[in-house]
C-alpha cells in the first residue's frame, strides 16, 4: 500500500484556488522532491498535509496508509508519523526546549496506545541524536527556538524528526536562510534518517539541496498542480533552464 | 451624587449590619469612636461603584449588592470543619509546605490551629483583638487607621473582628514562611480582618496570605486589609493568594511601606472567587528601596478578578517594576489597574509597569488600566498593556507535534503565565504559585 496518497487536490485559500487537482503518491522508503518557482502552491501541499488551519479543501483526497487524512487533527496526524519541517519554525518563549520535546514524544506515544519514555531513555536519546546534529545541551534548556540562529532552527527541527521517528517527513524549504555547511549538517541528519520504512517529501526552491538529498523522484509544480515528475536528473535540468518553460505551459 | 446613591436598600441593611455587630466588635472608648467615624465614612459613600474612578471596572453595588451580616463567632463544630479543611487544604498541596501558619476562622483568630510557637523567639505574634482590647496601649486605635479614604477599608476598620499583629525583630532570617490563613465555615455571612506585619531592619521573611472556604459554606464575603512595614535593608517575599470558594466575594487590601534599601516582592495570585479584588499600596519611602510586583489572575465562567496597584515614589533612587499577567477563559472578567506615582522629591526614580492579559474565549472580557503621575523630572518610567488571544502559529506548530488542543493551549498558557511567576524569589511559594497555576489549567474543560 502507498504511504501517502494525494489525490486531485484542490485547495483555497480565502476566494483563491490555490491548488487545482493536485496528485502524488509516495511510497515507504521513496524520497520526493517538489520543486517550483514562488507561489507555485508547494508550501500550501505541505501545510494541508500537516493540518494548518485556513485551508479549505474543496475537493480530492489525501490518504495515509489508506486512511482519510483530511478527517484527522493535526496532533492525530503527528501520532500517525506525519511530520512536517517548518520553512519558519516559530519560537515559544517559555517552554523549554527539553520539556517541549519530552511533552510532544510522549502525547504521540500516548496516542498511539505505546507507554511514556523514561526519564533515562529520553534523556539518553536526545543526548545521542542532539550530538550528532551539533547541538550544543545548553540550547536544548532554551525556549524552544528561542534565540536561535536559522540553523540552529532547523537542527532543531531534525532533531524532532529523529525523536518523534515519523514514517512520512515533509521538509519544506529546509534549505532557506542556510550557509553551505549548516545546510550540509541539516542533509547530514536528514539522510541519517533514510530508511526503506519512512518516505521523505523534500520541498525546495533551489536544487542545491538536492546535491546533499539525493531523490528518487522530481516533480515540477507549477500554478497548482504537478506539470513534470522524473528522476534526480530533471533537477538538474531545471538548474540550467529555470522555471519559466513550466509557467507558461500551466 | 454618592448620597443619593448610598440612601439605597443596601445602605440601609449595612447599618444594621454594623448595629448587630457592634457588640462583638473588639476595643472600648477611642477605638469604638475610630470606628464609628470609619462607619460613619463608609455609609456616606456606600459601597464602591463604577462613577467612583478607583472602582470604575469593579462596581460593588452590581458585583455584591450588599453587605452579608457578620459571621458568627465560631464554635466548636466550626472550628472542627476549619480544622478539617486546613488539613485537607495541606493533603491537596492548596497549602504552602512548611509554612508556620496562623488561622482566622470566620474572622477570629484560632490559637489551636496555628504554629505560633514554630515561629520561634524573634517572631512576636498578637492578636489584634488583645491589642485593641488593651487599654493600656494608647497607641492601639491606630492600628485602625490608612492614608486611603476608601469606603471598602473604611468599612473593614468599622467591622473588623480579628487579626494578627506580627512582629519581627531585627536582623531575623525567617526560615520558613508564615501563612495567615482565613476560612470560611458559615454561608451568607462576612468577616472583616486586618492584620499588621512589621519586619525590622534586615529581616528575611516569606508571607502568605491565603483564604478558603470549608465545603458547604456558600456565597462568603471577606474584607481583609494588610498593614506592613518593611524595615532598613529588610526583605519581604509577599504572596497573596485567593483560591478558594467559587461564589466567594474577597476584597483585600494590602498597605507596603518600604525603608531605605528594603525590598519587596509581592506576587498577588488570583484563581477562584465569584469577585475578587486586590488593592495594593506600596510607599517606597526610603532611598534605594525596591519593588517587584507581579501577579497572576485566572478567571473563568462568570467570576470577576481585579488586581489594582497603586506604586508610590516619595524619595529618590528606588525602583518598581510590574508585570501582571492574566488568563480570562469564558464570560470571565480580569481587570487591572497600576498607577506608578512619582512625587517631586523622588528623583532618579526607576519604575515600569506592564500587564498582559491572555483572552482564551470570545466573550472574555480584561480591562488594563496602567498609568504614570509623575511630578520629578529626572526619572525613567515606562508601562504597557496587551491583550489578545493565543498565537494560532505557535498552536499549529505545537499541534503538529502531537498535542491535542487543549495540551497546546494548556502549554502556551503556562508559559505566559510563567514569566510572571518565575519573578517569585522563594521556592516553597513559586512551587506553590506554579501549583495552583496547573490545577487552574488542569480544570480547563
Amino acid at each position: 500500500m502507498a504511504l501517502l496518497e494525494v489525490k486531485d487536490l484542490q485547495v483555497r485559500v480565502e476566494d483563491r484556488e490555490i491548488l487545482h487537482g493536485l496528485s502524488l503518491t509516495v511510497n515507504p522508503g521513496e524520497v520526493h522532491a517538489i520543486m517550483g518557482p514562488n507561489g507555485s502552491g508547494k508550501s500550501t501541499l505541505s501545510h494541508v498535509i500537516a493540518g494548518k488551519p485556513g485551508y479549505e479543501v474543496t475537493g480530492g483526497q489525501i490518504l495515509f496508509r489508506g486512511e482519510d487524512l483530511l478527517e484527522m487533527a493535526p496532533d492525530e496526524r503527528a501520532a500517525k508519523g506525519v511530520f512536517l519541517a517548518f520553512q519558519y519554525p516559530v519560537e515559544i518563549p517559555g517552554v523549554a526546549t527539553m520539556n517541549f520535546l519530552r511533552t510532544a514524544l510522549n502525547a504521540q506515544r500516548k496516542a498511539r496506545g505505546e507507554s511514556e519514555y523514561s526519564t533515562p531513555d529520553f534523556l539518553k536519546k536526545v543526548r545521542e541524536v542532539s550530538k550528532s546534529l551539533n547541538i550544543p545541551q545548553d540550547m536544548l534548556k532554551r525556549g524552544v527556538n528561542v534565540g536561535f540562529s536559522g540553523g540552529e532552527k532547523k537542527r532543531n527541527e531534525i532533531l524532532q524528526m529523529a525523536l518523534f521517528e515519523p514514517s512520512l517527513c515533509i521538509l519544506d524549504e529546509m534549505d532557506s536562510g542556510l550557509d553551505i555547511d549548516a545546510l550540509r549538517i541539516a542533509a547530514d541528519g536528514v539522510n541519517a534518517l533514510r530508511s526503506p520504512e519512512r518516505a521523505m517529501v523534500v520541498i525546495t526552491h533551489y536544487q542545491r539541496l538536492l546535491n546533499y538529498i539525493v531523490p528518487d523522484f522530481v516533480h515540477v509544480m507549477a500554478k497548482g498542480s504537478v506539470v513534470k515528475t522524473g528522476g534526480k536528473e530533471l533537477a538538474l535540468e531545471l538548474e540550467g533552464s529555470g522555471y519559466a518553460q513550466f509557467e507558461h505551459a500551466a | 451624587m454618592n448620597l443619593v446613591l448610598s440612601k439605597t436598600d443596601s445602605g440601609r441593611a449595612v447599618s444594621n449590619v454594623f448595629v448587630k455587630a457592634n457588640g462583638r466588635l473588639p476595643g472600648a472608648g477611642s477605638v469604638a469612636d475610630i470606628r464609628a467615624r470609619a462607619f460613619e465614612a463608609y455609609k456616606r459613600a456606600g459601597l464602591p461603584h463604577r462613577r467612583i474612578e478607583e472602582w470604575k471596572y469593579t462596581d460593588l453595588r452590581v458585583l455584591m449588592h450588599h453587605v452579608l451580616p457578620l459571621a458568627p463567632q465560631p464554635d466548636a463544630a466550626a472550628l472542627a470543619r476549619a480544622r478539617a479543611a486546613v488539613a485537607q487544604a495541606a493533603v491537596e498541596k492548596r497549602a504552602v509546605e512548611g509554612a508556620a501558619k496562623l488561622v482566622l476562622v470566620d474572622g477570629v483568630f484560632s490559637p489551636n490551629l496555628s504554629d505560633i510557637a514554630e515561629l520561634g523567639q524573634s517572631v512576636n505574634v498578637r492578636t489584634l483583638r488583645e491589642v485593641l482590647d488593651d487599654p493600656a496601649n494608647e497607641g492601639r486605635g491606630d492600628l485602625l487607621l490608612t492614608t486611603t479614604t476608601d469606603a471598602v477599608i473604611s468599612l473593614n476598620a468599622a467591622m473588623v473582628t480579628d487579626g494578627v499583629v506580627i512582629t519581627v525583630t531585627d536582623g531575623t532570617e525567617l526560615c520558613r514562611p508564615i501563612q495567615i490563613v482565613h476560612v470560611a465555615t458559615t454561608s451568607s455571612a462576612s468577616s472583616f480582618t486586618r492584620s499588621h506585619l512589621r519586619l525590622g531592619k534586615g529581616v528575611q521573611a516569606a508571607v502568605v496570605e491565603s483564604f478558603v472556604a470549608v465545603e458547604g459554606a456558600r456565597n462568603h464575603q471577606a474584607n481583609d486589609a494588610v498593614i506592613v512595614s518593611v524595615g532598613e535593608a529588610a526583605n519581604l517575599d509577599h504572596l497573596h493568594v485567593m483560591v478558594g470558594g467559587a461564589d466567594a466575594t474577597n476584597i483585600s487590601s494590602g498597605f507596603f511601606v518600604l525603608e531605605a534599601s528594603a525590598k519587596l516582592k509581592l506576587f498577588s495570585m488570583n484563581c477562584g472567587g465569584a469577585v475578587s479584588r486586590y488593592q495594593a499600596f506600596i510607599t517606597l519611602a526610603g532611598e534605594g528601596s525596591e519593588l517587584s510586583a507581579n501577579g497572576i489572575n485566572l478567571v473563568r465562567d462568570k467570576q470577576h478578578g481585579d488586581t489594582t496597584l497603586i506604586v508610590d515614589h516619595v524619595v529618590p533612587h528606588c525602583t518598581s517594576r510590574a508585570n501582571f499577567r492574566a488568563a480570562v477563559d469564558d464570560r470571565g472578567h480580569s481587570v487591572f489597574q497600576g498607577r506608578i506615582i512619582v512625587r517631586p522629591d523622588a528623583q532618579k526614580t526607576d519604575g515600569r509597569m506592564m500587564t498582559r492579559a491572555l483572552l482564551l474565549s470570545d466573550e472574555a472580557e480584561a480591562d488594563n488600566k496602567p498609568e504614570l503621575d509623575i511630578c520629578a523630572d529626572d526619572v525613567t518610567c515606562g508601562h504597557g498593556a496587551a491583550s489578545g488571544a493565543l498565537d494560532e502559529a505557535l498552536l499549529f506548530y505545537l499541534r503538529a507535534r502531537g498535542l491535542s488542543e487543549k495540551e497546546a493551549q494548556a502549554l502556551l498558557i503556562q508559559a505566559f503565565l510563567g514569566e510572571a511567576i518565575e519573578e517569585i524569589a522563594d521556592r516553597t511559594l513559586r512551587e506553590f504559585a506554579i501549583l495552583q497555576a496547573e490545577r487552574w489549567l488542569g480544570a480547563r474543560g
